[in-house]
């Protein structure tokens, strides 16, 4: 019987054929953690009896997740990981180096056909690149830094096929958006994702991972992004799904007539055309993220907002995705263009999408965001409301005041 | 441990990470600074009104969103002995287990709040005492049943040393 993507990496990092729905005990390729749950996976690998790491070039360590420290109690969490990395002589990336997810893809720390933990439920980001990534809590990431494994349910697949090309102004997020809509926040739990199609060619690496970041919001285990079209710096193997591979699903859409999404709160998957919410105020435009905040999701921004101002009482808050994001948006101009129409830039990483620091909105503000969650109390306000959108749409909004088609202002 | 008897305090469906610990609270290794904003944004009389050993129960796709274990550390240390669901998110679900938080995914229970609630992880059986009604669990992966009996996946570790060697066991 054939394979899925994800059956041929599990069996490759099991040492044996595994299907769906089998228990393995599998070899990781990598282990990444924040400084959301690097200190609880700490306190579990000292606990476990951990004194040295399975291979620290393999383990990763990002200040990302409240960086630079907002308080005394954050800046001692920041100092216990600095000292464990040293001690371990792991890889740390410090404030300002960027979202994890970001720096894993930017840094080469994460290869086609691998298998990659992540203490971060964003993590399935990387099966742009064809890995197997998955999120993981705090002490199962310690246990893989303690043995260099894990144990896991090998997930069944669903297929998505994308075909068509996308109009101009319409964006891998608002595909990953309308496919949230389609398949229910729980509509993925616990399986794998293959999306490939004609859509998907065009696509850039950063596309891509917008589209492998948000399965998460549908409840995936992990993501793969069909290889065809992509350029790496290095040679790799494509695993391809053998032809006979059995999906639970498969899913078929056309992209040609997709409208710019929104999704409107308290979930992501309240997802409608941005014209059903157009015209609602907003107070607070947030463009950052493991989602939304690389280069072009800058230059989507800029090309709505370049010679012109904010609309008044509206603040729009940018987190490049990485120290290197934001250098290329200083020396091609964008950076300027979003300062001078009245944008503030803060430290490249998390930034408020997590709702610890910079950027918490009011009572009763409406919030136009191009990040991932739009919960109750994400953002660190339970009395604001979030509304998801592409950094296009997020621009747009906050150029104008209320949430606006793009469209109409390109 | 494998039986608990407990009060319920039923929510509903799409209990998210963020609401079970907000993202602002869990920048801490304190586990009483995580028990007493637990599910704040849910039932802000929840850490208050919780008792040792009382039963959480909830609809479909229990801890969804952030990979937090938090989330479930929180749950355990503001005294709650045993979570029912209809059905978990997977990243929750593994974080309970591992932490040693007892979970069972029981997907026809309507058990209704402040009903007395017991729980037979071995059987898998939840049994609503007030309303007499029995309901059957799913099935555990063996891995984690034995995760759950070690107490977490910290003591399995020190126990084993390695998956493998607990798998030969």
């Amino acid at each position: 019987m054939g394979q899925t993507i994800a059956e041929k990496i599990v069996s490759r990092h099991a040492g044996r054929q595994v299907m769906a729905n089998e228990i393995a005990i599998v070899a990781v390729d990598g282990a990444m953690a924040t400084d959301a749950t690097a200190p609880l996976a700490i306190t579990a690998f000292r606990e476990m009896g951990g004194v040295r790491l399975w291979d620290p070039s393999r383990v990763v360590l990002v200040i990302d997740h409240a960086a630079p420290a907002p308080n005394e109690q954050v800046g001692n969490l920041h100092t216990l990981m600095r000292a464990f990395g040293r001690e371990m002589g792991c890889v740390l990336y410090d404030v300002g180096e960027g979202i994890c997810h970001q720096l894993m893809v930017e840094y080469g720390h994460v290869r086609p056909g691998q298998l990659i933990l992540g203490a971060d439920s964003h993590t399935p980001t990387y099966g742009a690149l064809g890995a197997f990534a998955m999120g993981v809590g705090s002490t199962d990431l310690a246990a893989a830094w303690l043995t260099g494994q894990t144990w896991l349910k090998t997930p069944a697949s669903i297929k998505i096929v994308l075909s068509g090309q996308l109009r101009p102004g319409v964006s891998a997020k608002d595909i990953i958006l309308f496919l949230v809509k389609q398949l229910g926040t729980d509509g993925a739990r616990y399986q794998a994702i293959e999306f490939t199609g004609t859509a998907i060619r065009e696509l850039s690496l950063a596309s891509r991972m917008t589209l492998a970041n948000m399965t998460a919001e549908m409840g995936a285990l992990t993501a793969f992004v069909d290889l065809q079209g992509l350029e790496l710096p290095y040679q790799f193997d494509v695993v391809q799904p053998d032809p006979d591979a059995v999906y639970s699903t498969v899913y078929s859409f056309q992209v040609d007539d997709l409208r710019p999404q929104v999704a409107i709160p308290p979930a992501p998957s309240n997802v409608v055309p941005v014209d059903e919410v157009a015209g609602t105020p907003i107070q607070m435009a947030f463009i950052g993220s493991c989602t939304n905040s690389r280069l072009e999701d800058l230059h989507a921004a800029a090309a709505v907002l370049r010679g012109r101002k904010l609309a008044p009482g509206v603040r729009l808050i940018i987190a490049p995705a990485s120290k290197q994001v934001m250098m290329m948006a200083l020396r091609d101009g964008t950076m300027a263009a979003l300062l001078e129409a009245g944008a503030s830039f803060i430290t490249a990483g998390c930034g408020p999408c997590v709702g610890t620091h910079q950027g918490i909105p009011g009572d009763d503000e409406n919030v136009i965001t191009s990040t991932n969650r739009n919960f109750r109390g994400r953002m660190g306000n339970p009395r604001a409301n979030i509304y998801l959108a592409a950094p296009a749409v997020v621009a747009a909004s906050a150029l104008r005041g209320v949430i606006t088609d793009p469209a109409d202002v390109l | 441990m494998t039986v608990f008897r407990g009060i319920a305090h039923v929510y509903g469906d799409n209990i998210d990470t963020d609401r079970i610990i907000p993202g602002k609270y869990t920048k801490t290794l304190d586990v009483q600074t995580l028990a007493a904003h637990a599910l704040e944004d849910l039932d802000p009389a929840f850490a208050s009104r919780v008792r040792l050993g009382d039963i959480l129960v909830a609809g479909h796709y229990f801890g969804a969103g952030s990979s937090r274990e938090q989330a479930a550390l929180a749950i355990k240390a503001a005294g709650i002995s045993v979570v029912i669901a209809r059905s978990f998110a997977g990243i929750f679900y593994r974080n309970a287990i591992n932490i040693g938080l007892p979970l069972v995914e029981a997907p026809d229970h309507a058990i209704l709040n402040g009903h007395q609630v017991w729980v037979d992880l071995g059987q898998g059986l939840v049994i609503d005492e007030t309303a007499g009604c029995i309901y059957r669990a799913t099935k555990m992966p063996p891995v984690m049943v034995a995760i759950l009996r070690a107490g977490g996946l910290v003591n399995y570790l020190r126990q084993y040393g390695s998956y493998e060697a607990a798998d030969r066991v």
